[in-house]
């Protein structure tokens, strides 16, 4: 019986089977969940290659082929919204990578418990507050007239930045509130890692004479690099997909040209054009490209570190 | 010699370590504070830009004026309402998910896992799983705030784990042979062992259902029904401020001070729900990230 399934012989399965039905019924509710809410949406992917008639349903629309997709290579967003959702997902990761290994590093090195526990709490404290707050804060903050950013600016004499009305800003503002809202809940994770390195590699290397600097380079980062390599991998395959949520919030015709992404772009189409079939279609690119680029990163990382996700 | 010249350069990074994390802190911190003493702040000084660190001349003229407006109010019951019974079906879905996952004589076991993992990877996409939520007529109803996102397979990965560690094969094998079913096992031994999962679980799904404006921008039309987000988003990031809210002052400019005293009002508001509890209960958080990620 402490074998797993694999083992067993036909007649023992269908023993178990019968002996566990309950486990059946138990799971039946989350996989009806999962139908209806999940597998049942993959069929009306079809509607991407149809043209959908809301009255005539899925079967009955008829097909187009390629059509929306030829549609969407072909019109002038489409170089836009690919370059703006590339280079603001790529710039979010470079530059926000390296920040919660630096913290979660840095806080190893304190001795003083209380320090780690107060700097913890505070930077891990804005990851519970929501979007909308945390672009309704933006808008406060960097307001050209009353923020306090840009009265600090002009006391060291410079001009008022309207930041949030700026083609220039629009990505610098993402990515860096973007830091400042996730570094401290991204840093716990490399923390657990760092606290499960065995004492004595530590031990050794300081009785080898290395210095701190030489500790953090030597032991501790190549340690936890197994996780930075899983977590970046997960990152890569989040390419083509940044967060709709904050995007859309930060969005005005002012910084459309820089804010307007995939994800954007096919709920206005959707949504606000009420073009059903073409919005299905960008979205099923999406996520073919994001599927593709996973699984990129993925063999790469085999091949170059052992590490993968599978 | 060696060692003290070990010892110096390890005591110039200790430095910048030092200085690394109060940077971080303030940065983290100041704003917060900011918002904090400008929503206690009068709203002329927060205008004159007077407020730096703490409140000046404080009033709760912004507070009083978030509570007395009747939209917030409702906004608030409704996310309430939303986050209470979301949160509950969340917990049952995922246990009821996780449960024959963790267990090791569930044939089909691997067939399930895949089925799950599969939606990770693969979604039919917005406009898909909109037509879907019309289709099963739940559209503009409190049911959309909640149906659709009824688990997460993330936290059923996570809820597993948790199963398959904390109880033991042999207590399941040993109840069995007593003509313990499984379902009677599920409630009456392996829930009892499995609160600090739960209370998890709990935060995480409640934090999502408090803090989450997507789906009722999709599937919400009824004014009435919307949840605390979406009309903070109409407050803050579309500036649509109610001119019955601050009829008391007639000069524009007060108007103005007002909105924004306002405004860091309801930032306040909005976030100290979760924030209070915060605290309290980020150890738990701590532990979901690590047993997550044990095996994710």
């Amino acid at each position: 019986m402490i074998n797993s399934n694999l083992n067993l012989l036909p007649k023992d399965k269908i023993k178990n089977i019968k002996k566990h039905y309950q486990l059946y019924l138990i799971i039946l509710l989350p996989v009806i969940y999962l139908v209806v809410f999940h597998y049942m949406p993959m069929y009306g992917i079809q509607i991407a290659f149809k043209r959908f008639y809301v009255t005539r349903g899925f079967a009955e629309s008829p097909w187009v082929g390629l059509k929306y997709f030829e549609q969407f290579f072909r019109s002038p967003s489409f170089s836009v919204v690919v370059r703006n959702t590339i280079y603001l997902s790529i710039y979010s990761i470079i530059a926000g990578f390296p920040f919660p290994i630096i913290l979660a590093l840095a806080l190893n090195e304190v001795r003083s418990k209380r320090f780690v526990k107060t700097v913890q709490m505070v930077t891990y404290a804005p990851y519970f507050i929501s979007t909308v707050v945390l672009v309704g804060l933006l808008y406060q903050l960097l307001d050209p007239n009353m923020g306090i950013v840009n009265k600090i600016i002009n006391i060291l004499g410079i001009e008022s930045i309207s930041f949030m009305s700026n083609t220039d800003y629009f990505r610098d503002v993402y990515v860096w509130s973007g830091i400042w809202q996730t570094m401290g809940y991204a840093a716990i994770i490399y923390l657990a890692a760092l606290t499960g390195i065995d004492p004595q590699l530590q031990e050794a290397a300081i009785i080898d004479g290395a210095s701190r600097l030489k500790r953090i380079l030597h032991v501790d980062l190549p340690c936890i690099s197994s996780t930075i390599i899983i977590l970046f991998i997960l990152s890569f395959g989040r390419i083509m997909s940044v967060g709709f949520e904050k995007v859309y919030l930060m969005q005005n015709p002012v910084n459309a040209s820089t804010s307007e992404i995939i994800a954007t772009y096919v709920y206005k189409i959707g949504f606000l054009n009420a073009n059903f079939s073409f919005s299905t279609a960008v979205g099923l690119f999406q996520s073919v490209i994001n599927f593709i680029l996973v699984a990129t990163v993925n063999i790469i990382a085999k091949k170059v570190s052992d590490y993968s996700l599978w | 010699m060696d060692k003290l010249f070990n010892s110096k350069n390890d005591r110039i990074l200790m430095v910048f370590i030092n200085l690394f994390l109060w940077f971080s802190l303030i940065m983290v911190l100041y704003p917060l504070i900011y918002v904090l003493s400008a929503s206690l702040s009068k709203p002329s000084e927060v205008i004159a830009g007077n407020v730096w660190l703490f409140p000046v001349e404080p009033t709760l003229v912004g507070y009083t004026t978030v509570f007395k407006n009747p939209k917030l109010m409702n906004g608030f019951y409704n996310s309430f309402i939303y986050m209470f019974f979301g949160t509950i079906l969340n917990l049952v879905m995922t246990v009821l998910a996780a449960f024959p996952l963790s267990r090791k004589n569930f044939v089909g076991k691997k067939f399930f896992m895949t089925l799950f993992i599969i939606t990770m990877f693969f979604s039919g996409g917005l406009i898909p799983l909109y037509l879907q939520v019309v289709r099963v007529g739940i559209l503009d109803t409190r049911l959309a705030m909640m149906l659709p996102i009824a688990l997460s397979v993330w936290n059923v990965i996570i809820t597993r784990t948790f199963f398959q560690s904390t109880i033991p094969e042999a207590m399941y094998e040993a109840s069995q042979i007593d003509g313990c079913k499984d379902f009677q096992f599920l409630i009456r031994i392996a829930l009892p062992l499995s609160t600090p999962i739960l209370a998890v679980m709990a935060l995480y799904y409640g934090v999502s259902h408090w803090n989450s404006y997507f789906n009722a921008l999709l599937y919400l039309k009824s004014e009435n029904l919307f949840p605390l987000q979406i009309v903070l988003r109409e407050i803050l990031v579309l500036s649509k401020i109610d001119p019955t809210m601050i009829q008391d002052f007639d000069v524009i400019l007060r108007k103005q001070g007002l909105a924004d005293v306002v405004k860091y009002s309801i930032i306040v508001v909005a976030s100290l729900p979760v924030l209070i509890i915060y605290p309290f209960v980020q150890k738990y958080f701590v532990k979901g990230i690590m047993i997550g990620a044990l095996k994710g």
